[in-house]
């Protein structure tokens, strides 16, 4: 064999391998790694309290409660399985309201999860509005689009 | 191969550099002008994330451009290692800071974009984190390729740490769909079709080749800077010994 050859087997050979450990690694890290749980994981799991993590899913249709004189809101998270109440006092991001999706990071306490922070997630679906009310009039809405924005 | 090595030639390539130049400069200029133009007049706002929206235009061609960058690096190491070919050590050398001023890019408008939109400058998932990762992986090779005086040995150990940093590149791809994260999947570049609306699309393609084109020229002005500075050092070095 030639030298550029030895050294051509010896890249994709150390190339092939480097791929297989770092898979490894990131499959034994996979709990590490997710960003957020679901409810049904809370509900399975039920972690102890004072434990902080994060839920995620959407928020549930008519859950949404807002104290009056106060900035706490109460609401329910849902993967459409189970749902978490959650109860969050602080500012919400303007993509939050009912049927969007939500990270929202904090501790599950008797039940409920107290969040400290609410994220909102959004999907990659990119239209004009105008497109998106003609998929909803013509009945082609696909639940996964979100809701509109208001 | 004979033919390939016809331009191998550091010479022939400046000639031919010479002649892409003008050209991708001009690219650049051009499909700029009306990516931006329709990316701000003709583009219309996303039903969800309204005007927000608009931000996708620099983001997501610059996200790409930072992954396209770094496997170009990481190819011409393969190169440089394998083939040693001269001119392999340069390209990977004159792509890093462009690489690397992409993926910053990316990194500053996607944060710029997930504060009004999340609710957040950053997030520690898997997209973010890996694209950071990118980020010093671009500033890590230039430092090391800095680090020696010798040329030699700093395009060898460069090249070594391109190809290693480069299981990275699939990481970012696929983090959106084997984690999850909070960074939404991908928009364009998946097996179902892209999920963004034509009048939306357009501007964004026409960005990428932009940047693309950006590229292009900033690379050949880095090459033929560097091969032009190779050629006066030999010169000097004549002139000492032989004089």
């Amino acid at each position: 064999m030639k030298r550029k050859h030895k050294r051509l087997t010896f890249v994709i050979v150390a190339m092939a391998l480097l791929g297989i450990a770092v898979g490894l690694v990131l499959m034994a890290f996979e709990e590490n790694i997710v960003f957020f749980n679901s409810p049904t994981d809370i509900v399975n799991k039920q972690p102890e309290s004072g434990k902080r993590l994060r839920l995620g899913g959407l928020v549930e249709e008519g859950s949404v409660v807002r104290e009056a004189g106060s900035t706490v809101t109460r609401f329910r998270v849902t993967d459409l399985v189970n749902a978490v109440d959650v109860n969050f006092d602080g500012i919400l991001p303007d993509l939050f309201r009912e049927g969007q999706g939500v990270i929202t990071e904090g501790k599950y306490i008797d039940g409920v999860f107290q969040a400290s922070e609410v994220l909102a997630k959004h999907d990659e679906q990119y239209m004009p509005p105008e497109v998106a009310d003609a998929l909803r009039n013509s009945g082609e809405w696909r639940g996964d689009l979100g809701p509109p924005a208001k | 191969m004979a033919d390939l090595h016809r331009f191998a030639n550091p010479t022939r390539f400046l000639k031919l550099a010479g002649l892409i130049q003008p050209w991708a400069l001009a690219v650049f200029l051009i499909s700029a002008t009306v990516g931006l133009y329709m990316a701000f007049f003709t583009a219309p706002a996303d039903y969800q994330q309204g005007e927000s929206a608009r931000i996708m235009y620099v983001h997501v061609p610059a996200s790409w451009m930072s992954m396209f960058c770094y496997t170009v690096m990481a190819v011409a190491s393969a190169v440089s290692l394998i083939w040693k070919h001269p001119l392999a050590d340069v390209s990977a050398r004159a792509t890093a800071p462009i690489g690397a001023a992409f993926t910053f890019l990316a990194l500053a408008t996607g944060s710029l974009w997930g504060k009004p939109m999340w609710g957040t400058w950053w997030v520690w998932d898997a997209r973010l984190t890996s694209v950071l990762v990118l980020l010093f992986l671009h500033i890590g090779y230039m430092a090391l390729q800095g680090a020696f005086d010798d040329r030699v040995r700093a395009a060898k150990a460069s090249a070594i740490l391109a190809l290693v940093g480069f299981v990275n590149v699939p990481i970012i791809k696929f983090s959106v769909d084997w984690w999850n994260t909070l960074h939404q999947p991908a928009s364009v570049v998946k097996m179902s079709g892209s999920s963004i609306h034509p009048s939306m699309l357009w501007p964004l393609l026409i960005m990428a080749i932009a940047f693309k084109a950006y590229y292009v020229w900033v690379l050949l002005v880095r090459m033929r800077q560097e091969l032009v500075a190779n050629k006066v050092r030999i010169l000097r070095l004549k002139q000492v010994h032989g004089g």
